[in-house]
């Protein structure tokens, strides 16, 4: 029994060391897959969610320097108008995503952070390019990244429609942004096809 | 079961007779709740760990623009239209789309592969030697046997019923067959009716 004891141990503590708990989603989103191996930058980046009812999320990855969270919403709140209280813009800090209009963002971040899973958010309005408020989001993230190099993360439930898709990267085009990343989960490469040649053929380095 | 011996009990020393043995308190300790909490915290941490992390596909889209010299021109007999329609459907055509729909063909996500590399094959089996294209491959390094598939276009047009799991197979499609010309453009209206009355026939939900 000593040995079968030990090893389950060994099982454990490489359980323990391997997992990495997600961050918390406003939303289960299940990616579709491709054979791009490219690992998903965590830092300096905002993410776009596009739900299976085609609702569409905005989220910012910045944990070295949460001032950026700052400056995003009070350049929102002097811009549109919000009206924000110190409080409400302190909660944006931990807020996982926002899918509201602005004209609901208040309400959202009167709630406190841990409490917004709750909150039913409808999305921000994307497809009529007249009342796009995503080209809001990223201009403001833009301009407070400013300096960096800022990524674009696109993260779509494999059910949401392809005009939800479009308009996003509208909004991402009309702040000139032409670089996009989609998050996917990994698959094989199909065997004998023309990549999974080329991987064979060519060495390393010459892939890039 | 797991438990840490101690030697407790007998060690060998033989005392006197009369010599009353001390006796000695079990140090063995019962390990079977901390195995028990072990199993317990695998299983846990089993049904907890995402083990495939996500990845990303890199995805550059030209700017829009109306000026003609900064188009990109499209020989039509190297370009392939591929739709995408409900249902995981894939509707393709070669060349320009012709007034009676005859070269509209429908097929599926399984099929298109097939339609890519052989088109791809006969784009490369027509080229005809492009000195130009050659010399300045040469010059950037490049292998010279890119420029027989210079004339190769995919264009993807999805409909308003293509999920966006179709418009990523079919972009990875393109990394899997290495099209390195690609384009994701608009439908149009005829493609769109064209799409229409084929699901309408075939009763694609």
């Amino acid at each position: 029994m000593t040995p079968f004891v030990d090893i389950a141990f060994l099982i454990l503590s490489f359980f323990m060391l391997a997992t990495k708990f997600k961050p918390p989603e406003p939303v289960e989103i299940t990616t579709p897959n491709s054979v791009s191996s490219e690992p998903l930058p965590e830092n300096d980046a905002v993410m776009i969610t596009i739900d299976k009812n085609d609702k569409v999320y905005f989220s910012i990855f910045s944990e070295k320097d949460p001032g950026v969270f700052d400056q995003i919403i009070k350049d929102l709140n002097t811009q549109k108008n919000l009206n924000l209280t110190n409080q409400e813009m302190v909660n944006f800090r931990k807020t996982a995503s926002v899918g509201v209009p602005f004209s609901s963002l208040k309400s959202l971040l009167g709630v406190a952070p841990d409490d917004q899973k709750n909150v039913n958010q409808p999305g921000i309005p994307v497809m009529d390019s007249a009342t796009n408020e995503l080209v809001w989001w990223i201009s403001e993230a833009q301009s407070a990244f400013s300096g960096k190099a800022l990524r674009y993360l696109i993260k779509g439930d494999a059910k949401s429609k392809y005009p939800t898709f479009e308009a996003v990267v509208s909004a991402l085009k009309r702040n000139d942004q032409f670089k996009y990343n989609l998050v996917t989960a990994p698959e094989d490469v199909p065997a004998n096809s023309a990549l999974d040649v080329f991987n064979r053929t060519q060495p390393a380095d010459a892939k890039k | 079961m797991a438990s840490i011996d101690t030697g407790g009990g007998d060690s060998g020393h033989k005392k006197g007779p009369g010599v009353k043995k001390a006796k000695k308190l079990s140090t063995r300790v019962d390990m079977t709740p901390m195995v028990d909490l072990g199993f317990l915290l695998i299983t846990f941490f089993i049904f907890t760990t995402t083990m495939s992390s996500p990845t990303t596909m890199d995805l550059n889209m030209p700017k829009d623009t109306n000026k003609d010299e900064e188009l990109n021109k499209t020989k039509e007999s190297g370009a392939l239209t591929v739709l995408l329609g409900k249902g995981d459907q894939v509707y393709y055509y070669e060349g320009q789309l012709l007034p009676d729909a005859s070269n509209f063909k429908q097929t599926t996500f399984k099929g298109i592969r097939d339609e890519i590399i052989s088109k791809k094959k006969s784009v490369i089996s027509a080229y005809r030697t492009d000195a130009d294209c050659e010399a300045k491959a040469r010059e950037k390094g490049r292998p010279v046997s890119d420029c027989a598939e210079q004339d190769f276009v995919v264009v993807i047009k999805p409909d308003k019923e293509a999920t966006y799991k179709n418009t990523v197979d079919i972009l990875d499609e393109m990394t899997i067959n290495r099209v390195k010309r690609f384009a994701m453009v608009k439908i149009l209206d005829v493609e769109q009716q064209l799409i229409n009355v084929t699901e309408a026939n075939a009763g694609i939900k």
